[in-house]
């Protein structure tokens, strides 16, 4: 019987068995940033540790830093606090470090595949839940805790339960307007918030066949909005292409080695698996959430739902404080609802592609009178080729503001922040409570296109009618 | 490096009701702008206890009856979103020693675990109905057992659930994995060796 690619990839990292049961695994690449890492440094230097291999982790900042104006010192006293810690921390313990002034910081899940770090048949770890996104290279990557950061950088190893492995297909044809970011919306609300606990998705179909690698990123991003820890699709061709000559891809001779052995990380033709879900990709409309929980979508041509109609009682009070919290009316279309901030940006949808497919059509458009509109890049790399391709002018013309890269408006630890119940359509990949900074803000996920298409509009709309995508 | 076992959780509960509680609520990002865990109880579910003029707004955590409670009753996907260890310390740091709810968030679930705080599942039904009682009496004591895994209130007992190695690790004093990590450091060397990209 053949295995899928998570389980020879966990095998092949699996250091041993802990006395709990539990596996103690091997990390290949650990990447860390400036908020969930200075507690575990400081957990170490209590433990009196060192870094066992401190080639093995990468920093960048990326979750405070601010987008408009980057000069240190911030204006955030505590955002100016952490980053000097990691820089001091990177420094100390020798750990490559990718700051503000070296050209390529950005997002670390936008950074680690820009340089080559991320890469087939490894394993990676972050104190991040978006590490999942690294998965789209045939990888397992998933989201650890502070007190995990430590036990990576003193032993490069946790302690972690394998996995069970859901293999999710989607096949046939998206119509056009419909992205990536409409494909993960849809599994979600498909198979709910909490429908992954336990499970590794492993994504196939046609679909992700041919998809590019950061349209098969944006879907892995978002496997922890399903619940699934880690997401993952397997290497080929394309994943191939795309590392090829980065500056931390294997090069030369080493580079046909490296090929040879990442295919052989995919997925058995007979592997098993735990679950088989199946996904007609005729199926998925562009989708938007309603609500504050990922799996609230709705096809953009749909309704509201209506508490009344509920299933059962448990669905009724969650649809009830979605929409108290949301202050959206129960039963009405979607469509046409207020929108006072757009952002384009974030883990999810803040790499080149994005920028470039929204480009195509923004180009002559203006963003409605009242409408804050934000363009953030994922790295400064991205935003070096977006200025490069004329993309920023595109997006200023169009009235977005062009900020610098960083996490931004998605969680707003820095200064973007939603005020009081503004409601923002958004390419990010939360709608919780409060997420986007304001305790009353409002959230409303989508794709890129999606958004412009609401920042136009003043109002959700349907990118295919406002740009005419067809 | 000594740590305890925990077998047992006891003390009185408080119920915060709710399906999909995330970590973005347990403690909003803006609490999150530190360089250590010391003080992120004050950031405890800060922004449905307050609202943004500061006034309460009857949070289940500011009902004087339930003041010293140590055991967090809730919903289903507790602790969903983000990896932020700062929910579970923030918890922790609150005085909660454990929490029951329908089920967790896997991320959430082990961060917790590190910190030897368990979280136990029990169904939407028993949850619902020990919530009832510790309203009703929110000095009841409530009494979390490992071993046999059940909880007990007053005359019920009902099952828990929790994955076996979490079980194993709080009650063999083994749920901070560090000094283990480190016994195998020869493994470690030999596994890194095999491995053709480190």
């Amino acid at each position: 019987m053949g295995k899928n690619l998570y389980q020879k990839v966990w095998d092949e990292h699996t250091v041993g068995t802990l006395q709990d049961g539990r596996t103690q695994l091997f990390i290949g690449t650990h990447l860390i940033h400036e908020v969930t890492s200075p507690q575990a440094f400081g957990m170490l230097r209590d433990l009196n540790l060192k870094v066992k291999y401190p080639k093995r982790t990468f920093a960048t900042v990326d979750h405070i830093v601010p987008t408009d104006n980057q000069q240190r010192p911030f204006a955030d006293p505590l955002a100016d606090a952490m980053i000097t810690e990691l820089r001091k921390n990177a420094e100390e313990f020798d750990i490559t470090y990718f700051d503000l002034a070296s050209g390529m910081q950005g997002i670390v899940h936008v950074v680690g595949p820009e340089q080559g770090i991320t890469q087939p048949g490894t394993t990676i770890a972050c104190g991040d839940s978006h590490t999942a996104t690294h998965g789209a290279f045939g990888a397992i990557a998933f989201g650890i805790g502070t007190t995990q950061v430590r036990d990576v950088l003193a032993t490069q190893t946790i302690a972690m339960e394998e996995l069970k492995v859901r293999r999710i297909n989607v096949d046939g044809e998206l119509s056009p307007g419909v992205y990536a970011k409409d494909v993960a919306l849809h599994i979600i609300r498909l198979l709910g918030a909490n429908g992954g606990i336990g499970y590794a998705y492993e994504y196939g179909g046609s679909i992700f066949d041919g998809f590019t690698m950061e349209e098969r990123m944006t879907v892995c991003n978002m496997s922890i909005e399903g619940g699934a820890r880690c997401g993952y699709v397997n290497p080929d061709a394309t994943t191939f292409e795309f590392l090829r000559n980065r500056p931390y891809s294997p090069k030369d001779t080493e580079w046909d080695v490296a090929v040879k052995r990442w295919e052989s990380y995919a997925s058995d033709a007979d592997a098993q698996y735990d679950d088989i879900v199946n996904i007609n990709a005729a199926d998925i409309e562009p989708t938007v959430t309603w609500g504050i929980s990922p799996d609230q979508g709705v096809a953009i041509s749909e309704s509201i739902p209506d508490p009344a109609q509920a299933k059962n009682e448990v669905e009724r009070a969650s649809i009830e404080e979605a929409l108290e919290y949301m202050k959206l009316p129960a039963g009405a279309a979607i469509k046409g609802t207020h929108v006072d901030v757009a952002f384009i940006g974030s883990c999810t949808n803040g790499r080149l592609s994005d920028f470039r497919e929204v480009a195509k059509y923004l180009k002559g458009r203006k963003v409605a009178e009242g409408v804050k509109a934000l363009a953030v890049p994922g790295s400064q790399i991205t935003a070096v080729i977006c200025k490069k391709e004329g993309l920023d002018k595109i997006f200023i013309d169009a009235g977005f503001e062009w900020r610098e890269a960083g996490c931004s408006m998605c969680l707003a630890m820095n200064p973007d922040k939603l005020k009081g119940d503004q409601l923002c359509a958004s390419s990010s990949n939360r709608n919780f409570k409060g997420r986007q900074g304001s305790p009353t803000g409002r959230t409303v996920l989508m794709s890129p296109l999606m958004v412009a298409a609401a920042a136009i509009e003043g109002e959700i709309a349907d990118a295919r009618e406002v740009f005419s995508v067809n | 490096m000594s740590i305890p076992s925990i077998t047992q959780v006891s003390g009185t509960a408080v119920y915060i009701p709710g399906a999909d509680i995330d970590t973005d609520r347990i403690i909003p990002a803006r609490y999150l702008r530190c360089v250590t865990f010391d003080d992120l109880a004050e950031g405890l579910f800060r922004d449905v206890r307050t609202d943004p003029d500061g006034k309460p707004l009857n949070h289940p955590l500011d009902d004087p009856q339930f003041q010293g409670a140590n055991i967090m009753l809730s919903g289903p996907n507790f602790g969903c979103g983000s990896s932020r260890e700062h929910a579970p310390q923030a918890i922790r740091r609150a005085g909660f020693d454990a929490v029951i709810a329908e089920s967790f968030a896997e991320i959430f679930f082990g961060n917790s675990t590190g910190l030897g705080m368990p979280c136990v599942c029990a169904s939407a039904e028993e949850i619902k109905a020990l919530g009832a009682a510790v309203q009703a009496n929110p000095k009841l004591e409530v009494s979390i057992d490992l071993d046999a895994m059940t909880a007990s209130y007053g005359d019920t007992i009902i099952k828990v659930t929790m994955p076996d190695s979490a079980r194993e690790a709080l009650m063999s004093a083994r749920w901070d994995p560090i000094q283990e990590l480190l016994d195998n450091i020869d493994s470690i060397e030999t596994r890194a060796e095999a491995l053709p990209y480190v």
